[in-house]
Parts: structure tokens; C-alpha cells; sequence
């Protein structure tokens, strides 16, 4: 029953051991996973991508005229600006098959962008300006939810997409 | 251990559970609200909205729940540890004054609905000032915790040259190295931007800025609450269950990680935050998963350790020998309770670090359930355990009721299950956190279907913490019976004396910390801080 301090020591060394090298493994393994497919799969998160002055969002070129603009065939870029509580545009239409580019900025407190099941989620904050894309194939009608708290009526503020039949 | 010393650990134990109290009543509020039950109009004036209600639970359970309880537990547990009484009483009473005041200051504009902000308190949205001047000190009361406990640590170096600093105080210490640390991203938050743009001085606070200085420490403070959950679950647990600690060397390795890794990744919280380079966030994403190490080597020495313990009471097999804890121990059921639960909350925590996987829960429900298995059962729960034996032996009376201490902590788990899952989905659905769902103009129809669920594990965990109250109240007024000895600390297996010395050297490891910090935030912060900045008015909004 009594073994030598030393025999002991070595013997819960390897047990150590034995955990201690799935324990490296583990999260090196998920690591490689998530290098392979964010790279992989293209998966972009919003970046740097310049700033503009919250009190002067309409002097700035991308959001003179919040809107939708076809960029190429089959590519639109939503300009977008978010304020208490709205967004400008609040309605987008696109045909099926369409990729989209938000760029979108806030004129006020800090806003959020999500459109469920999509891949977009992006914080809108004042003096940045937020990208994110997304592919839509299914024609239907999804929202865009504000989902950053900005106020007594937050939970009010949200838009839509309305992907259309691609008319042949 | 003096009479004054658990005086003031009653003290801020006291505080914390008037907070909880807050924080669960209005927790119940928010759940009814998802599952579509008006609350609020009754409520006015006291609730001003939804909103109000959200503030003070997240102010009351996150920030001073979990400080309060936190700031009384371990100086107590360190000195019983160092077996010799705190370096100054009377500094550690001063400190909880201070924490005291400051949290009654930011009370105030609380309760008056002017500073409904959440507990993350965002700029642009501006709170009064009182708000933000109370919680400063109340982070200011944390430092002097360090300090006093740093101070003790030298008293008992000085008589103590040779030995390992005793585990539960080695725990405490770093707890609170760690956390002072990482709470100068707060800190400087509050002094140069929060605190002089609320009270007029400055045009506007940087959002981006603020954000990045709030997410510095918002992490860190994740395993500021976490770690002493660790610390009971390494060092009394494994005694209540009736085994012994499996390695301390092991455990005061993954402390001493944990001081070196918990501040370097907050990014992790900002990858959908525009001006961050995404090179940075991947930095922080590959942080966040070292910092999985640790917590590995926790999971396995907390599971060897009650293995012991019921191997010991004749648990046999690979798995059954679980059945054979002593689960008629309300705090060792809570804790081994709260540590299954944590598996899950440790599973979705990764998923969140994933720097693609966070684009799909960012923000939605989903972190809401993530929360509620962290702090809300791996902590909360783990707390609760400890007041079942804390409570009545710092009363001098037993524990009321076990049975209903069995009955809370069954029931905390129960409606967790409920509760926690349901809110993961709703995320995966889509649904935003901190909204009123219950009357959001999109309010999608395949959310409407677990709404209820929400509202059901809501009230169960409601009733779960009023039978908790009514066993506290009871136990310190009318518990009847010897009072309860102190719990003795757990031996190990592999003791302190196979722990390396450089374990228990402070220099080089804070060093270190400081310097993967630098590395991680130095270049964003410096970015950001000295761009010319914009003036972004403060809002009241609500």
C-alpha cells in the first residue's frame, strides 16, 4: 500500500502528462480547423475600413445617397446608415443569386446589423465605417435586425430584404 | 483568523446577496417579457422599461454580485490559508466602505432611470455621471484587496522563506493579480474618456476606443469571477467529496497561465467591431485558444479530485462511481452541478471565439444562454455552494434546511437546462439579445414556438433563488444547533512540495502578462487613441 515518494511522484507525473498533452493538442487542433476553414471558406470579418465624421455622414461618398446600387452584374452594394431608430434604406429588393456589400455607419449611438442565417453580423458604429457580405439564392423576404441596444425603442428599429424570382 | 476578519467577510457576502436578489427579480421580469407576459406597466415607476429592468440585472449579478461575494471570499480564505490574519484590518475595512460608497453612488442615477446603459455602458449612450464615478471606485476597492493581500503575502514570506505559498492563498493572489491587470483597460475607460465627457469637460468619447479599453478588461473579468469558483472547487471540494486534491503543481500551473493568458484576447468580443484589423483579431482568436489550456488542466484536476473522493466511498466502474459523491451535501451538489453545467458554457465559449462561427452568434440570444452557464451557474451556483457551509458557519448557526438546499440547487439546475438551451437556439434562429422580444416589430415565427420556454426556466430559476433567500434569512435568524466548524482545506495527492519554485516567483510571470498585453493591444490602442477624434455627442435615449 505504501510506495516511495519517488515511485509516487513519477507515476502521477504520467497521468499528468497523459492529460497534459490532449490538452495542447485539443485547442491546436480547433485552431488549425479554424484557420482552414476561415481562410478556406472565405469567410471575411469586417476590418479597417477608413472612418467618416458621425455629424457629417451625408458628406461623405458612400452614404450621399444611402441606397442600392448594382456594381456589376449580379453584385449590389447597400449603402447604408443606421439612427435612431431606422435604417436608411429599409427596404432592399435583389434578384436570387445576388452578392451583396453592406457598408453601413451610424449617425448616433452604436447600432447593429444582423440579417438571421446569412452571415451578416456587424456592429455599426459612429465614425466607422462596417462592411459585410452575404450571397442570397433563396428568394423571400428576410429582416434586418438591429441587434446592438440603442435606446428606449431598439427593439423597433429593423428592415428588410426582399430576395425576387430572377426574371429570365 | 480574527473576529473582525469574518466580520467583514459577512459584510461583503451580505452585500453581494442583496445584489443577487436585485439581479435574479429582475432576471424574472426580462424572461416573462420573451415569453410575452406584460410586466413592466405595473412595474412603473420603480421599472422604468425593459431596458431598465436589463441594466439593473446585468449591473447587479455581474458586476456586484460576483465583485462583492468575490472581495469577502478570498482575502477570507487566503488568510486562513497563510494561517496568519490580513496585513491591515482597517485597510480592508476602508476598502469595503469605499466599495460600499461607490456602489450607492451608482445607484442612484440607476434606480432614477439615468443610466439606463447596460452594464457595458457604451458611449455614445451617456449615463450621469454618478454612474460611472461610483463604479471607478468600486474597481479602485479591488485594487486595494490586491494590495492587502499582497502585503500579507510579504508578512508571510518573511517568516516562511523556504515553503510553497499555501494553494488557496496562492489562487487568491493571482485571482486578484490577474484582475487588477486587466482592469486597467477600465480604468483608463473611465479617467480619461467615460468620466470627463459625462460631466461636460469633453466633446465626445471615441466609441471604438472605449469599446476596445471596456473589452480589455470585459474578458479578463470573465475569469476574475471564474477563478474563484476554481479556487473552491481545487481546495475544499475535493475534500467535501471525500478525496484529496489530485496535483497542486497542476493546479497552480494553470493559475499561473491564467494569469499570463486572460487579458491578451478581448478582440474576441469586437470581431464584428469595423476599425480593428482583422490580422489583430486573429492574434486575440489564437489567444483565446491557448487560454483553452488551462482551462483543460482545471477540468481534469477538478474530475481526478472527486474521482478520489468517491472512489474512496466505494464508487467502482469508469463512470458510476459519479453516483457515488455525496450528493446530499447541498454545496458539494451545487458545485458539481454548476461544473456540469460549465462544461457546456466552456464548449460555447470556444464556438464564440471562433473567429467565423462568432459571425452566426454575435450579439443574438445565443450569448445569452453562454452567459447564464458562466457566471450564471459555473459561478453563481458554485457561490451558492459555498454559502451553504460560508453562510452558517460565518452566523454561528447550521444551515436551516438541507433538503430545501437540495431542492434550490436541483431546481437552479433544472431550470438551467431549460432555460440555457432554449436561448442558445433562439440565437441560432436569429434573435437579438438585450431586446424586448416580447414586442420587437420582427418578430420571427420560428422563435415564437420556444419563447415560452424561456418564460418557464426563467420563473424556475426565480423560484430556486427565493427558496435560497428563504434557507439564508432562516439559517441567520433562526437556525438552531452547535454552530458548524470552518471546512478544512483539501490535501493533495501530489503536493506542494512537487511544485517548482519558479512557480511561486511573481516577477517574471506579471512580466510576462504585461508583455503579451503590449504585444496584443499596444498597436490598436495607440492607433486609435491618437487618431484625431470626432466629436460624438453623448445621447440619453431611453
Amino acid at each position: 500500500m505504501e510506495r516511495g515518494v519517488e515511485r509516487r511522484s513519477t507515476t502521477i507525473y504520467l497521468w499528468e502528462l497523459a492529460w497534459i498533452l490532449p490538452s495542447i493538442a485539443i485547442p491546436v487542433g480547433m485552431l488549425v480547423a479554424l484557420g482552414v476553414t476561415a481562410f478556406g471558406a472565405g469567410i471575411h470579418l469586417t476590418g479597417d475600413q477608413g472612418r467618416v465624421d458621425p455629424q457629417h455622414v451625408a458628406a461623405h461618398p458612400l452614404f450621399k445617397e444611402p441606397g442600392v446600387v448594382e456594381i456589376a452584374p449580379g453584385q449590389y452594394e447597400v449603402r447604408l446608415t443606421a439612427q435612431i431608430w431606422s435604417f436608411a434604406p429599409n427596404e432592399i429588393r435583389v434578384p436570387a443569386g445576388s452578392t451583396v456589400h453592406f457598408w453601413a455607419t451610424s449617425k448616433d449611438v452604436i447600432h447593429g446589423l444582423l440579417v438571421p442565417k446569412h452571415n451578416i453580423n456587424v456592429m455599426v458604429l459612429p465614425g466607422q465605417i462596417a462592411h459585410a457580405q452575404a450571397h442570397f439564392d433563396t428568394p423571400g423576404e428576410y429582416p434586418i435586425i438591429c441587434h446592438e441596444y440603442c435606446g428606449i425603442a431598439h427593439h423597433t428599429m429593423a428592415g428588410k430584404i426582399i430576395v425576387e424570382e430572377r426574371k429570365r | 483568523m480574527t473576529r473582525s476578519e469574518e466580520r467583514l467577510a459577512a459584510a461583503y457576502v451580505f452585500v453581494a446577496l442583496v445584489a443577487l436578489f436585485g439581479g435574479v427579480t429582475t432576471g424574472l421580469f426580462q424572461a416573462l417579457e420573451y415569453a410575452g407576459v406584460e410586466v413592466y406597466p405595473k412595474l412603473d415607476p420603480v421599472i422604468r422599461s425593459h431596458y431598465h429592468s436589463l441594466t439593473y440585472h446585468g449591473v447587479l449579478n455581474v458586476l456586484v454580485w460576483t465583485t462583492f461575494f468575490i472581495c469577502g471570499l478570498l482575502p477570507f480564505l487566503a488568510a486562513r490559508s497563510f494561517g496568519q490574519p490580513l496585513a491591515s484590518i482597517r485597510l480592508a475595512w476602508g476598502t469595503f466602505w469605499l466599495m460600499v460608497a461607490g456602489l450607492v453612488v451608482t445607484a442612484i442615477p440607476l434606480a432614477a432611470n439615468a443610466a439606463t446603459v447596460m452594464f457595458t455602458f457604451y458611449p455614445p449612450l451617456k449615463a450621469h455621471w454618478a454612474f460611472y464615478l461610483g463604479l471607478t471606485a468600486v474597481v479602485v476597492g479591488t485594487w486595494l484587496v490586491t494590495l492587502n493581500l499582497a502585503l500579507t503575502w510579504r508578512v508571510w514570506r518573511a517568516q516562511n522563506r523556504e515553503a510553497r505559498t499555501p494553494l488557496a492563498a496562492f489562487m487568491s493572489l493571482v485571482t486578484f493579480a490577474m484582475w487588477s491587470i486587466a482592469s486597467a483597460g477600465l480604468a483608463a475607460e473611465m479617467l480619461f474618456l467615460v468620466i470627463p465627457w459625462s460631466l461636460g469637460l469633453t466633446a465626445g468619447a471615441d466609441p471604438l476606443l472605449a469599446r476596445t479599453l471596456f473589452w480589455f478588461s470585459g474578458h479578463p473579468i470573465v475569469y476574475f469571477w471564474l477563478l474563484p469558483a476554481y479556487i473552491s472547487w481545487e481546495t475544499l471540494v475535493p475534500r467535501q467529496a471525500g478525496g484529496r486534491l489530485f496535483s497542486d503543481p497542476l493546479a497552480r500551473t494553470s493559475f499561473i497561465l491564467f494569469l499570463v493568458l486572460s487579458t491578451p484576447l478581448g478582440f474576441h468580443h469586437q470581431y464584428t467591431d469595423p476599425g480593428i484589423h482583422q490580422g489583430w483579431k486573429l492574434v486575440h482568436a489564437f489567444l483565446t485558444f491557448a487560454v483553452f489550456f488551462p482551462s483543460l488542466l482545471t477540468f481534469f484536476t477538478v474530475v481526478a479530485s472527486l474521482e478520489s473522493g468517491a472512489r474512496a466511498r466505494g464508487g467502482k466502474g469508469w463512470i458510476t462511481w459519479f453516483g457515488k459523491l455525496p450528493w446530499g451535501d447541498p454545496s458539494l451538489a451545487a458545485q458539481v452541478l454548476a461544473m456540469i453545467l460549465f462544461a457546456g458554457g466552456g464548449i460555447g465559449g470556444l464556438i464564440n471565439a471562433s473567429f467565423n462561427m462568432n459571425l452566426i452568434v454575435h450579439n443574438t440570444a445565443y450569448i445569452v444562454g453562454h452567459l447564464h452557464l458562466t457566471v450564471g451557474t459555473a459561478v453563481t451556483l458554485t457561490f451558492m455552494g459555498i454559502t451553504y457551509w460560508l453562510v452558517p458557519y460565518l452566523a454561528g448557526r447550521p444551515l436551516w434546511s438541507r433538503g430545501l438546499a437540495l431542492a434550490q440547487v436541483w431546481l437552479w439546475f433544472g431550470g438551467m437546462v431549460i432555460f440555457s438551451p432554449t436561448l442558445h437556439e433562439l440565437g441560432l434562429r436569429g434573435m437579438p439579445r438585450r431586446t424586448a422580444i416580447g414586442h420587437a416589430a420582427y418578430l420571427q415565427s420560428d422563435w415564437k414556438a420556444l419563447l415560452p420556454l424561456v418564460g418557464v426556466g426563467g420563473v424556475i430559476l426565480f423560484i430556486s433563488a427565493m427558496l435560497y433567500f428563504v434557507n439564508l434569512v432562516l439559517t441567520a435568524t433562526v437556525g438552531r444547533g452547535p454552530a458548524p466548524a470552518m471546512l478544512a482545506f483539501a490535501e493533495a495527492t501530489s503536493g506542494p512540495e512537487y511544485a517548482p519554485a519558479f512557480l511561486d516567483r511573481w516577477r517574471p510571470w506579471i512580466a510576462l502578462a504585461v508583455a503579451l498585453i503590449v504585444v496584443a493591444y499596444a498597436p490598436t490602442v495607440l492607433r486609435l487613441a491618437t487618431m484625431t477624434s470626432f466629436a460624438v455627442p453623448g445621447m440619453r435615449v431611453w
